[in-house]
């Protein structure tokens, strides 16, 4: 082993060492949570900003201390949550499906620590699972486009096929088939990796075939590559539907409402029982019910949606109600 | 329908056309490039950043392309003079694009992921497909009949002839990996102001490989290169109208048809293997000449 190989090894064990000891010494009265935040980080516009902003205004309503943690890859999560835990930080939050090991790892091994996870469950005494009743929202916009399309014919382009996103085309098809029994859904996925998140160029290039087969309104929720779809709606003078955050400012006019996935109402509420020492393991789920699944309405979109927002809101309660029952993928294929 | 799929083929082909030319440029001079992902991804963040921050468009073009033909220099500067395997040098300039393109996006535009959306771009695929045939034919003008054409397939057949003649080969290996991170620049800025608008972080996703087989594919000739990139666009294309469709009743799985352009790819290079060969000293570090 060279000198070189040494001291970086040396400095590495020192750094461990330091980010063990250090926080002991600051103690303070304060609630602590940790938040472990996905690979898009805090600036991902979508998911992950949804989470810190939640956290924050629960940091600046409530006093807490908050400690954030973006992580570069798949193999930083499980660490990054066994370090707050060991810390004593009482709520550790762990925002994104692919946590989900990570989680059930660490979890049993410290069960004076509270746990939540977003979008994946756990079954442990010490973690609350925070599910998004994904398929309800796609089943609105779905209903919304269903309206919208003139040619009857709407699209569906989703990033990766994985349970998840099937339950946001399962959801939209049966949406728009609910609004107009005679229209089809075409349904198209960017990818088989994870590069399928990121390829707007084949998200715009399943768009634009999309668009010259007839369809006129397309539902995306294929992450970054959902901007290819923004991008050939405007080309094609069509219409686009986005998701988990508001999209309708990318493309002004074009974007017909984004259903949104409120993680920071979620996030907040966490760490807002567990101030209040209510806690409550097991898992529960975010949907129109509560605003934490929703649609966007703003003013680049108010006048285009305004014909249909009075129908839309009726199928809105009557999901809440009970009287339509959305078909759930996880539910149908016993996923979860 | 065949209109459709042919328009979207020639959309498909253009970044994958011009990373292939740089690639092919830098390979025949004997320097493997697997660098190529790392030139489109810069090109295609700074042409965006450019555009972002200024509203030129022209401007964002020529920012891209130094960007590229930077990052190509670094590179050649690396492996030529430095010695360095020029596999590890390529994976490492490609790490580099994923690590180091964040942070200045980060410092620019305070996000990681990517630069904000850019409300002018171009809207017309066919001139940079027009610029693609033109420089098809310079390339090929280029090998057949310039001095530099044949000094630079020399400096990857046998340096040594080159080193007898009194031709420093490394200078000739080092303008032709700046020429082609040149033209792979347009490539970069194709993704990020014509196909896209603005940069996505990792928006290259694997082109730069395809373009690299494309070019083992052509055999390291320009023409047979552009029709390898054509087709490995055409069966994109393909694969995104199959889509959903269904053969002869049964509905084909997302993920069968998806992998068809990569089937496709192995499938045509274990077939083509035995008649094609590499340029003789291609990733030859070596330091005696």
């Amino acid at each position: 082993m060279n000198k070189l190989s040494k001291i970086v090894i040396l400095t590495l064990l020192w750094s461990t060492a330091c980010t063990k000891s250090a926080p002991q010494a600051q103690e303070s009265h304060k609630l602590k949570v940790g938040l472990v935040l996905d690979k898009g980080g805090k600036d991902d516009k979508s998911f992950n900003s949804g989470a810190f902003r939640g956290a924050t205004k629960a940091a600046d309503e409530l006093g807490i201390e908050l400690k954030m943690v973006e992580s570069p890859d798949d193999a930083a999560f499980e660490p990054a949550l066994r370090s707050f835990a060991e810390r004593g930080y009482p709520l550790v939050l762990a925002i994104g499906f692919a946590q989900v090991d990570a989680v059930k790892k660490v979890a049993p091994q410290f069960p004076a620590t509270h746990f939540a996870i977003v979008d994946g469950v756990v079954e442990s005494p010490n973690v609350s699972t925070l599910m998004f009743a994904e398929h309800e929202g796609s089943y609105l916009v779905g209903y919304l486009a269903g309206l919208m399309s003139k040619s009857a014919k709407v699209g569906f382009i989703g990033g990766m096929d994985i349970a998840l996103i099937r339950r946001f085309e399962m959801g939209f098809g049966a949406g728009v088939k609910a609004a107009n029994p005679k229209a089809e859904v075409d349904v198209n996925y960017v990818g088989v990796n994870s590069t399928a998140w990121v390829n707007p160029g084949r998200g715009k290039e399943l768009a634009l075939s999309q668009y010259s087969r007839g369809v006129d309104i397309i539902f995306h929720a294929a992450g970054a590559s959902g901007l290819g779809v923004f991008d050939a709606a405007a080309e094609r003078q069509a219409y686009a539907i986005g998701v988990d955050s508001n999209q309708n400012g990318l493309k002004p006019g074009r974007v017909a409402t984004s259903m949104l996935k409120r993680v920071d109402i979620a996030v907040y509420d966490v760490i807002k029982e567990q101030a209040a020492g209510k806690f409550t393991p097991g898992t529960r789920s975010f949907g129109l019910k509560d605003n934490g699944i929703d649609y966007a309405v703003d003013e680049n979109n108010e006048k285009l949606i305004a014909p249909y927002k009075v129908k839309l809101d009726e199928i809105r309660k009557k999901i809440i109600a009970g009287e339509i029952k959305v078909p759930d993928f996880y539910t149908l294929k016993k996923m979860n | 329908m065949i209109v459709d799929l042919l328009m979207s083929t020639l959309r498909l082909s253009v970044p994958l056309l011009f990373a292939a030319y740089g690639g092919l440029l830098s390979e025949r001079s004997g320097v493997a490039n697997i660098a190529l992902e790392a030139n489109l991804l810069f090109s295609a963040f700074t042409a965006a950043a450019v555009v972002a921050l200024s509203g030129q468009l022209v401007l964002g073009v020529a920012a891209g392309v130094v960007a590229s033909a930077l990052v190509s220099l670094i590179f050649a500067l690396i492996c030529i003079w430095g010695h360095g395997d020029q596999i590890v040098v390529g994976t490492a300039f490609n790490l580099l694009a994923a690590g180091l393109i964040p942070v200045l996006n980060k410092a620019l535009f305070n996000v990681m992921g990517s630069t904000p959306a850019l409300a002018n771009t171009f809207h017309q695929t066919w001139p940079f497909f027009a610029l693609a045939l033109c420089v098809l034919w310079a390339l090929h003008f280029l090998f057949t009949s310039t001095r530099h054409g044949l000094r630079l397939s020399a400096a990857g057949e046998n340096p040594a002839a080159l080193v007898n003649q009194g031709v420093d080969y490394q200078r000739v290996r080092l303008r032709a990996v700046v020429e082609g991170g040149v033209l792979a620049g347009v490539g970069g800025v194709y993704l990020s102001l014509c196909q896209g608008s603005g940069y996505v972080r990792d928006m290259a996703a694997g082109r730069g490989f395809i373009a690299l087989a494309a070019v083992i594919f052509g055999a390291w000739k320009p023409i047979p290169t552009f029709f390898a990139c054509l087709f490995f666009a055409f069966t994109d294309a393909v694969q995104i109208q199959m889509q959903g469709r269904s053969m002869g009743g049964v509905e084909l799985p997302n993920q069968f048809v998806q992998i068809l352009p990569y089937v496709v790819t192995l499938l045509v290079l274990i077939i083509f293997a035995r008649q094609i060969t590499a340029p003789a000293a291609i990733n030859d570090s070596s330091r005696r000449r």
